[in-house]
């Protein structure tokens, strides 16, 4: 059975976070995610889970280690500054491999920023964010539909690699109603042998911990992540491609700006412009080797973001530099029209022809 | 056991601790496990151990346990507790890693009437990282921080937690108790078992402060680390039960 | 007869015992233990009555009392 919903971004998070048997969630109010927090507070209750308003960001995250260190489906969310508040329990939850899922709905910044849409958080998503050498698997949909599709996805990979998740949005995608289709999704209990749950006749402890004192001995944690990185890095990139096969110009571009840049493309290939769209759903781990073969018979690369350039660096890294990159960029709180895109692009093709 | 009137309980395991000659963590945890013995809920028992000297504590106990981020210990337990209401959720913490850094994590489990227990290790001074000053540091004593003496004017007055949380009304057991003497090692066994229960009995947040000397860092040795603690901390910090629900009923 | 058993190598020397033994009967050996601590050793058990202050004031869980 699937039900179709008239919902915004934020909601359909949360609607599919409980469908997803997330029973457990730790936030505290931000804009622009607080629909967000709003609907578990009301939803989740009447599901037997649990909803609770934090003191702050921090103490969220650390509810959250708590419950997916004793076993849970576990989800938080926040924007950009409370996300940077979390980064030392997001730190603590990926080198105990504990799985939950954190949504940033990202706003302009740095520092207390603005409250508009912005993508300046692909950097504290995808490289760190907290100390040391970890990676939270970064989704970034592009749709209230995505917001929904994904946070399901989100779920089963955290519980499937043991690893936080983290669901990259922003306050466009957050705030926007779309239909969203939701379908039936029979819940497959997964074993957590390691879980806190009480010893019970286990007869011996269990224990969540990241503190290894011995240098030996932290190695062969950081090599044991490393590991499972490498097989999340073959098997959950994902991507999306349009009109790349003969394009000349290949735009990248995530979330909202995706889909300006979709329009924008439409009006180019509209005026005889070759131009295609790649569209990274995971940020990481990045689709370096799909990019990479995209780019392969183009001319010319336009990275755009809501930021100052943060992606783009990846782009540049995956096609090895082998490929003119433009950047087109709009920051605090401001966004780029598909006309603005558009424009850009007849000024590329004019520099890579020459004229 | 037959044959023998003291011996040590299971809910602590047989290991030499790293705590140094003297230091009355071992004492704090031997009374936290013979009551979990004594209550019967090893089985069902999860610890929360800080960052500070006791960030090792999840080794010593044989209890499902994890370690959280300095401060963090309620946030922690709270997640677990409300994961797993049925068990026995506890933290274990220092003067720093409470009264410091974790100060909004403790005080909101508590407003919260959290159905938590939580030990809180009181020795006035930051242990494992070598000796500086703590929120419960006294004035005028001497720390790697504080090397003329916690200065009033400056750094202001130790913060007396138990007095302070006793005002939320979610905080249902709140006392503090030293292990300095045999008879307030007494009292103190019964207060963490009040305080235990309090929690089984699903009344609402519980904190035992418990007074302890700290001879490294204090300078002492530990029979003279006891005297300092009887001499400077009781008058400072003076012993009792702060908030006890249970009474008013 | 009370009898305290000192599990001297877990001893790390801290005289706590010593302090609150009401029988005087708990010393520091002259010897090491393998931690370098000069173990607490009880130096007459006859006197023992079986308070087990001593052991309630160890931190180290060294000493039992066995009956």
């Amino acid at each position: 059975m699937s039900e179709k919903l008239l919902m915004k971004g934020n909601e359909a998070i949360g609607k599919a976070a409980i469908i997803a048997g997330c029973r457990y969630y730790f936030g505290y109010p931000i804009t622009p995610q607080s629909e967000l927090i709003e609907y578990m507070a009301k939803h989740l209750p009447q599901t037997g889970g649990t909803f609770l308003q934090a003191e702050s960001e921090v103490a969220a995250i650390n509810m959250v280690y708590g419950a997916a260190g004793a076993g849970a489906r576990v989800m938080t969310s926040s924007s950009s500054p409370g996300v940077s508040l979390k980064q030392e329990g997001i730190s603590y939850i990926a080198a105990a491999e504990l799985p939950c899922v954190i949504v940033n709905i990202m706003r302009g910044g740095p520092g207390l920023g603005g409250i508009q849409p912005g993508q300046a958080d692909y950097f504290q998503a995808t490289k760190g964010g907290g100390h040391g050498d970890y990676h939270c698997i970064v989704v970034a949909p592009n749709s209230a539909q995505e917001m929904a599709d994904l946070t399901i996805h989100a779920f089963n990979v955290a519980d499937q690699y043991r690893n936080p998740v983290m669901i990259l949005g922003d306050g466009a995608l957050g705030q926007m109603m779309e239909p969203v289709a939701f379908h039936d999704n029979p819940l497959v209990p997964v074993d957590k042998p390691w879980a806190t749950t009480g010893m019970g006749e286990r007869g011996k402890p269990n224990n969540i911990n990241t503190l290894y004192l011995e240098p030996e001995a932290l190695e062969q944690v950081n090599m044991k992540l490393q590991q499972k990185y490498q097989v999340i890095q073959e098997r959950e990139v994902r991507w999306e491609t349009s009109h790349t096969d003969d394009a000349e110009l290949i735009l990248v571009a995530y979330g909202i700006t995706s889909r300006i840049a979709f329009s924008a493309m439409k009006m180019a290939r509209t005026a005889g412009l070759k131009v295609g769209l790649f569209r990274p759903i995971t940020l990481w781990p990045f689709p370096k080797e799909a990019l990479a073969n995209a780019v392969t018979n183009a001319s010319a690369v336009l990275t755009i973001e809501l930021s100052t350039g943060q992606m783009v660096e990846d782009v540049n890294l995956a096609i090895k530099c082998s490929k003119p990159v433009y950047f087109q960029g709009r920051t605090g709180g401001m966004i780029m029209s598909s006309k603005d895109i558009y424009e850009k692009i007849v000024e590329i093709f004019k520099a890579e022809r020459g004229e | 056991m037959e044959g023998i009137l003291f011996a040590w309980p299971q809910a602590l395991v047989d290991i030499p601790t790293h705590y140094c000659p003297g230091c009355q963590h071992g004492l704090a945890h031997r009374l936290v496990a013979e009551v979990i013995d004594e209550l019967e809920i090893q089985k069902k028992t999860i610890g929360v151990v800080p960052v500070g000297c006791s960030v090792m504590a999840d080794k010593y106990f044989n209890l499902d346990a994890q370690e959280a981020a300095h401060g963090r210990a309620p946030a922690v337990a709270t997640g677990i507790k409300r994961v797993h209401p049925d068990k026995v959720v506890f933290t274990y913490q220092g003067d720093g890693d409470i009264a410091a850094i974790g100060m909004a994590e403790i005080v909101h489990a508590a407003a919260r009437g959290e159905k938590i227990t939580t030990i809180f290790i009181n020795n006035a001074i930051y242990g494992m990282t070598g000796g500086q000053m703590a929120p419960t540091t006294l004035v005028n004593q001497v720390t790697a921080t504080s090397p003329f003496g916690r200065q009033q004017s400056s750094t202001g007055y130790p913060i007396r937690l138990s007095e302070m949380l006793a005002t939320l009304d979610g905080a249902k057991y709140i006392a503090r108790v030293s292990v300095n003497d045999p008879a307030n090692m007494n009292k103190a066994k019964k207060a963490i078992k009040t305080a235990f229960e309090t929690q089984i009995r699903g009344e609402g947040f519980a904190m035992v402060e418990v007074l302890a000397a700290c001879p490294t860092n204090w300078g002492l040795s530990p029979v003279n680390a006891k005297r300092w603690l009887e001499e400077n901390m009781l008058p400072q910090f003076p012993l009792g039960v702060y908030k006890n629900s249970a009474e008013v009923k | 007869m009370p009898r305290p058993v000192f599990h001297e190598e877990k001893c790390k020397g801290c005289e706590l015992c010593l302090d609150v033994c009401p029988m005087g009967i708990i010393v520091m050996s002259q010897g090491f233990n393998g931690k370098g601590y000069h173990p607490a050793a009880c130096v007459d058990e006859t006197k023992c009555v079986g308070c087990a202050l001593c052991a309630k004031s160890c931190p180290d869980l060294v000493i039992e009392i066995n009956e």
